[in-house]
């Protein structure tokens, strides 16, 4: 067992010799998260347009349950993903089972609802502004969702980096259904998991730095979209 | 010139067959009947005001001419027809605030002409210099100070070649020189046959500029006189009442 100092300084080792074990964990994070990213922008945000600029029946009933599935539990995502994904399960036959795409999937899953739920909030606040000069101007649905989606660029890009955020510092529902299999499954936060469980420190806590770097880089990025934005008045 | 055959708001329970015309209009709002039973015919073309106190309705019945609000009964007409979604679409209004996009000063201008399925980066030019912000092209719009944002907003509306033109106080707490380049283009758009329908505060404003005064107060329309009458004669008493209070000043 290393103490804490060691650890820590055979971690920065790691970092900073860019260790081949540790970049292919990292690099596997980015690609499972990122492609979960894309994915819920492109199921999310026509959701929340929808939500957002229709009225129908049943609508504050279809807003409680986004925003309930904004809170969705990884480790019960995990499951419902496993049971579909199992060799017995309805889609078996595809084989997906620990590999990064169900992981990908599993992230989408979890975070399209975070996307929807905050773009519905966006674009819903814009359409309350916008909604009568649109009115007056006649225009059709798509052009007024079009507009409201462009100008509300800045804010919906930071909606998708939360999303990102949340999916890369999830581990409950890729450990169930990705299984952590080294050189093939194993992203930063599971591999934090075993090698925790292990002793292995080190890994753990180079891992633990990158992550938090990340985190801090994703926020920096928000906040300056943010300031961007703000500066033209375009926020 | 000033046709006031037109203007008689007593005559007649059927639409003139030119002009904007407003029967029985009705609008409530939680409860309260807010518009009540508001008949008005406008001609076809030039200013007409619509002034009286704060809370008399004048919004609201902007809003219901423009076909923005459904009225709770009655109807608007253009030239003797039930308004139609493809009139609308030759109608502009110019917000007492205006909305601007989050996008630049051109970019504003260029969305309304998409809108139309038009792209004529000469005609949005030539626009801007009217309202005094030629060469502002690129600058975030929302960072325009009042008035020039106001100005911009009438840009936008005159982007649509509008056949009528609603204003909500567009000039209330503007710099007087931005109060002066809208007002000209007013007249200006009076020259070109546009019918516009302005709702002010300031009665020197309406004097300067209406062909004909509506008063609205207490959610309908008190009287309907052409301007030089109005303003020398008002007929009823509230406009009289109105009128006094804001002349002695
Ligand atoms: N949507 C609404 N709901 C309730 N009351 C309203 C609404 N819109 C306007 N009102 C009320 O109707 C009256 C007339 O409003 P408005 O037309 O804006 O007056 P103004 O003549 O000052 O433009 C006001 O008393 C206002 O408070
Ligand atoms: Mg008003």
């Amino acid at each position: 067992m290393h103490s804490i100092s060691e650890a820590l300084s055979l971690a920065l080792a790691l970092v900073f010799s860019a260790d081949p074990d540790l970049f292919e964990i990292v690099g596997l994070s980015l690609y499972v998260s990122l492609s979960a990213t894309l994915l819920a922008c492109v199921l999310g945000l026509p959701l929340g347009a929808l939500l957002a600029t229709t009225r129908f029946r049943g609508r504050g009933a279809a807003l409680v349950v986004v925003n309930a599935l904004m809170g969705l539990p990884p480790v019960v995502v995990g499951l419902f993903v496993y049971l579909y994904l199992s060799r017995s399960g309805p889609l078996g036959f595809l084989g997906l089972l620990y590999t990064p795409t169900a992981m990908i999937i599993a992230q989408t899953l979890l975070i399209t609802p975070i996307v929807a739920a905050l773009s519905r909030q966006v674009l819903e606040s814009l359409d309350g502004e916008y909604a009568e000069q649109f009115q007056s101007l006649a225009l059709s649905r798509w052009q007024r969702v079009q507009a409201l989606v462009w100008d509300g660029r800045y804010a919906l890009l930071t909606v998708a980096l939360a999303g990102f955020g949340r999916a890369v510092a999830e581990v409950g529902a890729v450990i169930i259904v990705g299984g952590n299999i080294d050189h093939l499954t194993r992203v930063m936060t599971t591999a934090i998991a075993l090698e925790t469980s292990k002793g292995e420190l080190a890994l753990a806590l180079a891992l633990g730095i990158v992550l938090m770097t990340l985190a801090l880089a994703v926020n920096a990025m928000v906040y300056s979209v943010r300031t961007t934005a703000t500066k033209a008045a375009y926020a | 010139m000033r046709d006031t055959s037109m203007l008689d708001v007593s005559s007649t329970d059927v639409a003139t067959p030119t002009g904007l015309s407003a029967i029985g209009l009705q609008f409530d709002a939680s409860k309260a009947a807010l518009i009540r039973g508001l008949t008005l015919h406008l001609p076809d073309s030039g200013i007409h005001c619509l002034i009286g106190p704060n809370g008399a309705g004048k919004s609201l019945t902007l809003r219901l001419l423009h076909g923005l609000l459904p009225p709770k009964a009655g109807q608007v007409f253009w030239r003797g027809v039930a308004l139609s979604a493809s009139d609308r679409v030759a109608q502009a209004m110019v917000f007492q605030k205006p909305v601007l996009l989050r996008r630049s000063v051109e970019a504003n201008v260029d969305f309304v002409l998409k809108s139309r399925r038009t792209k004529d980066p000469d005609f949005r030019d030539s626009l801007l210099n009217r309202v005094g912000l030629a060469g502002r092209n690129k600058q975030p719009a929302r960072l325009l100070s009042g008035g020039e944002q106001q100005r911009l907003a009438l840009a936008r509306a005159l982007a649509i070649r509008p056949r009528v033109l609603f204003l909500d106080e567009p000039t209330a707490s503007l710099d007087p020189n931005s109060a002066r380049v809208i007002e000209d283009i007013l007249c200006e758009e009076r020259h070109h046959g546009t019918l516009c329908v302005l709702v002010t505060h300031d009665v020197g404003q309406a004097r300067r500029l209406a062909d004909s005064v509506a008063f609205v107060a207490d959610g309908t329309i008190a009287e309907h006189s052409p301007a030089d009458q109005f303003f020398r004669a008002p007929t009823s008493a509230q406009a009289r009442d109105y009128l006094s209070d804001h002349l002695v000043l």
